[in-house]
C-alpha cells in the first residue's frame, strides 16, 4: 500500500512507491542486461561450435568414400576420378615432405632470429626488424606463387640444383633431372612462410622469461650468449609450441605451393622430382570434380587436412599456453 | 676523524670513519679491505642514483647496506660486479677489487669472483638440483664429472642445503619450497669460488624460519667470503654484520661498525632512520 | 685463474662473438626475401599499371591489353560480403569475451578461436562449398563470400576482443555510477572507445581476406565477365593473378604481376594501418 504523502496544501496524495519505481527500473534494466548478454552469447557459441559444425559437415561429405575405401584411402596410391578409384597417399607423401623440408630449415633460422630480437638487438633496431618479419607474414600466398614460378623455380633449376647434383648427386634426395618445380622448391618456399610466425612466436616466448633468470646467468659470470642459451633452453617448450604452428602453417598452404610443386602424383625420394600435396590437389580439382564420389574424395582430404592442422594447433597452444603461464606464476 | 695519511690515502668523504682506506676497523682491530669504492656516481638515464659514494668493504666480513626504499642501495650493490650495465647504468668514479679497477676487468671474469645472490629465488626452471649448482662450473669448461659432483656436494653443504636435497638431486630446481630455492641459489653462487658473495635482500621473499636460516647461513659464510648485504630490515642487518652502511637517497650517510651504528650513531638521520622515526 | 680456465675463456669470447654473427645472418637471410619479393613484384608489374588497368575488362584471348576491373569490383563484392558474416559474428562475440569472459566457455571459446585461425583456407573453402554450392547447385559469390566471411571470424574476434580489454575499467565505473546498466555502458561508452581498434582489427581481417585465392577457387569460381550478382560466380583479384600467371602468353603474365602489386600495396598499407594505430596500446602492453 503506497504510503500517502502529504502535498503542500494539506490534501493526501498516493504516490506510487519509491520500491515499485526501483522495482520496475530494475526490471528494464535486467532485461536489457540479460537480452545484452545472451545476444552476445549466442555469437561467441556459433564461433565455438564453428570448428564442430565444419568438422560434421566434412564428414558427412565424405562418408561415401569412407565407406568404401575406409583405410585403404591413406593408404592407396593410385587416385583415378574416372573410374572412381581414390588413394590419398602420393598426396599426404608431398604435403608431409614438403611441410618437414620446411620445418627443419626454418626452425633453427627462426630461433636464430627470435634470439636476435629479443636478446641481442637494441630498441631502435628490434621494432623495425620485428615490423618487417610481419610483413613477410602478410604477403598473400599466391604472391609467393607467383615469385617462386618467375624467381626461385628458374634460379633451383638452373643454379642450385645442378650444383647439388654435381656434388651430393648420389644421396637419393639429390637424384634426377633439375626441373625446378619440384618438392625442394615447394619446401623453400614454405620456408620462407613459416618462418614469420615461428619467430614471432618465438619471441614473445622469450621476452616472457622472466628478467631474474637472465641476471642470474649473467652474475654468475656467463657471457651473453652463454646467457641467451639458458634463457633459449627455459622456453624450449613454448619453442616447440612455435614449432608446432609453424608445421600446422605448412600443412595447410596452398597456393604457393601448388604453383611451384610440379603437381605430379609421384611418390619420389628425390627433391627434384615433382609432387603434389593435399592442398593442391584440392586446389585443382574441385572446381571440376567429376561425379559425387570424387567430391567424396576430395571432401576427405580436405577432412583430413582440418584433422591434422586442428590436432597440431591445439597441440601447440596448449604448450605455449602451459609455458607463459608457469611463468607468470613465478 | 680526518685521515692524516699522505699520497695512497683517499680523501674520504665525512661519513667514513675507517682510519685506513686499505684497513677497517672492527672491534678495536683493523681488518683488510677487500674493494673500495670511490666516488662513485651512478645514473639510469637521466636519474641520478649514486651520489659521490666512497665506501670500503672489509674482508671475510658481512658488511650491510640499509636505507629506506629507493636510496640507492641495490644500485651500490650492483655497481660491484658491474650487473648496472645489464640494466643500462652508468658509473663514474672508481669500484677496486683487491686493488685493481673493476672497469678494467671483463664483465665475466669480474662476475666469477663477485657473485650474486637475488632477491626472488631464481634456480634456473629447466635445471635439476644438480644441475642448477653445476651451473656456472659447466659454463667455465669444467668437464670431469667427479670434479662437478664433487663442487656440488661442497657448495650444497656449505649452502646448508645438502642434507635435504641429497636425495633429489635430479628433481627439478623449482620444485623445492622458498627458502630452500634461495639456499640453492646461494649454492650455485658459491659452487664458482668465488671471493665476494653479493646479497640483495636474500631472505626479504621468505618465510621467518627460511629467514633465520640463511641469516645462520650468512654467518658461516662469513668465514670464508665477503659478503655484502642489502637488506631493508634493520634488525636483521644488527643480527648478522659487522659493518654497517646507511644510504639515504643516493648518498652514503653513515658507514661504522654495526655495534656502534646501532646504539651510538654519529648522524642524526641514521639515528632517526634506525629509531624508526622515517622509513 | 687456472691455464685451462683463461683458454677456455677465450673461446668462450669467441663463440659469443661468432653466435651473435650467426643470429644476424639468420636475420638477414629471413628478411632479403621480403624486399626481394617486394622489389622485383613492384619491378615486373609496374609497367602494366595504367589507368586502362583499373577500368577495362579482360581482352579476350589473343588481344593485348586489358583491364581488371571485375576483379577490382569482385573482390570488393566478396570482402563485402565475407564483412557481412565476419563482422557481426566477430564482433558480437569478442564483446560476450571481453566483457562477460571470466569463465570456462569463455576459454573454451577462445581456445577454439585460435584454432579455428590455423585452419588452411582452402578447407574453409570446401566447407563453403558444402554449405552453399551444393545446395545452389552453382558456383556463386554467396559461396565465396561465405568461405571470406569464416576466414574473418577469428581475427576480428580476437581483437575485437583486446580492444575492449584495452578500455580502462575506470570508462566502465564512470557509466555505471551514472546510472547506466551495464549493458547501455558497454554499448554507449566502452565500444566507441574501442571503436578505433576495432576497426583496425576488421582491416586486419579483410586485409587477410583480401588476399586469399584457394577458397575462391571453387566457390566464387571466378569470371571473366563483369557481374555483380551475388549469385553468379564472380572475378577476383587473386584468381585474376592466379589465372592469368598460368597462362602462356607475357601480356597477361605481366599483367598477373601488376595485380599482384596492386594486392600487396593495398596489404602492406592495411598492415601499417593497423600498427600505427595499435602502436601506443601495444607499447605500453610490452613495456
Amino acid at each position: 500500500m503506497p504510503p500517502a504523502v502529504m502535498a503542500k496544501g494539506g490534501s493526501a496524495v498516493t504516490a506510487p512507491s519509491l520500491a515499485s519505481i526501483a522495482k520496475a527500473r530494475v526490471r528494464k534494466t535486467n532485461l536489457g542486461d540479460f537480452a545484452f548478454r545472451n545476444i552476445t552469447l549466442v555469437f561467441a557459441l556459433i564461433v565455438f561450435s564453428l570448428v564442430f559444425l565444419m568438422a560434421y559437415e566434412m564428414y558427412l561429405g565424405s562418408r561415401e568414400t569412407i565407406g568404401k575405401f575406409g583405410f585403404s584411402f591413406i593408404t592407396g596410391m593410385v587416385w583415378d576420378p574416372v573410374n572412381n578409384e581414390f588413394g590419398a597417399l602420393p598426396y599426404i607423401y608431398g604435403t608431409l615432405v614438403s611441410s618437414l623440408i620446411a620445418l627443419a630449415i626454418a626452425l633453427p633460422l627462426s630461433i636464430g632470429v627470435a634470439l636476435f630480437l629479443s636478446e641481442m638487438a637494441p630498441r631502435w633496431l628490434e621494432r623495425p626488424l620485428s615490423f618487417l618479419v610481419e610483413l613477410l607474414a602478410a604477403i598473400p600466398s599466391i604472391v609467393y606463387g607467383l615469385w617462386g614460378i618467375f624467381v626461385l623455380v628458374p634460379w633451383l633449376r638452373t643454379t642450385v640444383e645442378p650444383a647439388l647434383s654435381k656434388t651430393f648427386g648420389f644421396l637419393p634426395i639429390f637424384k634426377g633431372a633439375p626441373y625446378g618445380f619440384g618438392m625442394l622448391a615447394a619446401g623453400l618456399i614454405l620456408v620462407i612462410m613459416i618462418l614469420p610466425i615461428i619467430t614471432s612466436i618465438s619471441r614473445d616466448v622469450l621476452r616472457s622469461i622472466p628478467r631474474s633468470y637472465r641476471e642470474a646467468a649473467l652474475a654468475l659470470g656467463a657471457t651473453p650468449w652463454e646467457t641467451s642459451r639458458i634463457i633459449l633452453s627455459s622456453g624450449r617448450s613454448g619453442i616447440l609450441g612455435a614449432a608446432l604452428l609453424g608445421l600446422g602453417r605448412a600443412v595447410g598452404e596452398t597456393m604457393a605451393v601448388t604453383m611451384v610443386i610440379g603437381n605430379r602424383a609421384d611418390i619420389s625420394a628425390s627433391l627434384f622430382e615433382p609432387g603434389y600435396s593435399m592442398a593442391s590437389v584440392l586446389a585443382n580439382e574441385f572446381a571440376e570434380a567429376i561425379g559425387s564420389m570424387h567430391v567424396s574424395a576430395l571432401i576427405e582430404i580436405a577432412l583430413l587436412l582440418f584433422l591434422v592442422t586442428v590436432i597440431l594447433n591445439a597441440l601447440a597452444r596448449v604448450v605455449v599456453w602451459s609455458v607463459t603461464r608457469r611463468f607468470s606464476r613465478t | 676523524m680526518e685521515n692524516s695519511k699522505p699520497k695512497t690515502h683517499v680523501p674520504l668523504s665525512k661519513p667514513i670513519v675507517a682510519v685506513h682506506p686499505e684497513e677497517v676497523p672492527l672491534h678495536g682491530n683493523i681488518v683488510s679491505v677487500k674493494m673500495i669504492a670511490r666516488d662513485i656516481n651512478a645514473y639510469f638515464g637521466k636519474t641520478h642514483a649514486l651520489r659521490n659514494v666512497t665506501l670500503s668493504v672489509p674482508e671475510k666480513r658481512v658488511t650491510a647496506i640499509i636505507g629506506p626504499s629507493g636510496c640507492g642501495k641495490s644500485t651500490f650493490l650492483r655497481c660491484l660486479n658491474r650487473m648496472h650495465e645489464v640494466a643500462h647504468g652508468t658509473m663514474t668514479g672508481e669500484i677496486e677489487l683487491d686493488g685493481h679497477n673493476v672497469m678494467e676487468y671483463d664483465p665475466v671474469l669480474l662476475r666469477r669472483r663477485v657473485g650474486m645472490v637475488f632477491q626472488k629465488p631464481n634456480p634456473f626452471p629447466t635445471m635439476s638440483v644438480f644441475d642448477n649448482v653445476a651451473a656456472g662450473l659447466r659454463l667455465n669448461g669444467r668437464r670431469d664429472k667427479t670434479a662437478i659432483a664433487e663442487t656440488v656436494e661442497k657448495s650444497l653443504r656449505a649452502a646448508a642445503l645438502w642434507d635435504e636435497v641429497k636425495d633429489s638431486l635430479p628433481k627439478s630446481g623449482i620444485s623445492l619450497s622458498g627458502g630452500q630455492q634461495q639456499r640453492l641459489c646461494i649454492a650455485r653462487a658459491i659452487a664458482v669460488d668465488p671471493e665476494v658473495l653479493l646479497m640483495d635482500e636474500p631472505a626479504s621473499a621468505l618465510d621467518p624460519i627460511a629467514t633465520a636460516k640463511i641469516e645462520e647461513l650468512i654467518y658461516q659464510l662469513k668465514q670464508n667470503y665477503t659478503i655484502v648485504i642489502v637488506t631493508h630490515n634493520m634488525q636483521q642487518a644488527a643480527r648478522v654484520s659487522d659493518h654497517t652502511a646507511f644510504f639515504y637517497l643516493g648518498e652514503l650517510i653513515e658507514f661504522d661498525e654495526t655495534k656502534k651504528m646501532f646504539t651510538t650513531p654519529e648522524k642524526k638521520q641514521t639515528e632517526d632512520y634506525i629509531t624508526g622515526r622515517f622509513g | 685463474m687456472r691455464g685451462k680456465e683463461l683458454y677456455f675463456y677465450r673461446w668462450r669470447k669467441v663463440k659469443d662473438k661468432g653466435m651473435t654473427s650467426l643470429a644476424l645472418f639468420c636475420v638477414l637471410l629471413a628478411v632479403i626475401p621480403l624486399f626481394m619479393i617486394f622489389f622485383y613484384t613492384l619491378a615486373q608489374g609496374l609497367g602494366a599499371i595504367n589507368i586502362d588497368f583499373f577500368i577495362q575488362m579482360p581482352k579476350p584471348v589473343g588481344e593485348t591489353g586489358g583491364g581488371m576491373a571485375n576483379a577490382l569490383v569482385g573482390t570488393l563484392i566478396l570482402i563485402g560480403l565475407g564483412g557481412l558474416i565476419g563482422l557481426p559474428v566477430g564482433i558480437l562475440a569478442g564483446i560476450y569475451l571481453a566483457e562477460y569472459g571470466n569463465n570456462k566457455f569463455a576459454d573454451a571459446v577462445r581456445f577454439f578461436t585460435d584454432v579455428l585461425s590455423g585452419i588452411p583456407s582452402i578447407v574453409v573453402g570446401v566447407i563453403a562449398y558444402i554449405l552453399v554450392v551444393i545446395p545452389m547447385k552453382s558456383f556463386s559469390a554467396l559461396a565465396g563470400g561465405v568461405a571470406l566471411g569464416i576466414l574473418m571470424i577469428p581475427t576480428i574476434t580476437r581483437t575485437t576482443e583486446e580492444m575492449i580489454r584495452l578500455v580502462p575499467q575506470s570508462f566502465r565505473e564512470a557509466g555505471l555510477a551514472l546510472g547506466l546498466p551495464q549493458w547501455k555502458t558497454t554499448l554507449r561508452i566502452v565500444l566507441p572507445t574501442a571503436m578505433k581498434g576495432i576497426t583496425t582489427g576488421v582491416l586486419l581481417g579483410i586485409a587477410r581476406a583480401a588476399g586469399e585465392t584457394a577458397p575462391l577457387l571453387f566457390t566464387a569460381l571466378g569470371n571473366r565477365f563483369w557481374s555483380t550478382s551475388v549469385k553468379e560466380p564472380i572475378a577476383s583479384l587473386t584468381v585474376f593473378i592466379y589465372d592469368y600467371a598460368k597462362s602462356p602468353f607475357e601480356d597477361w603474365i605481366q599483367q598477373a604481376w601488376a595485380a599482384a602489386l596492386i594486392l600487396i600495396l593495398l596489404i602492406f598499407l592495411l598492415n601499417l594501418i593497423f600498427r600505427y594505430a595499435t602502436r601506443g596500446r601495444y607499447g605500453e602492453q610490452q613495456a
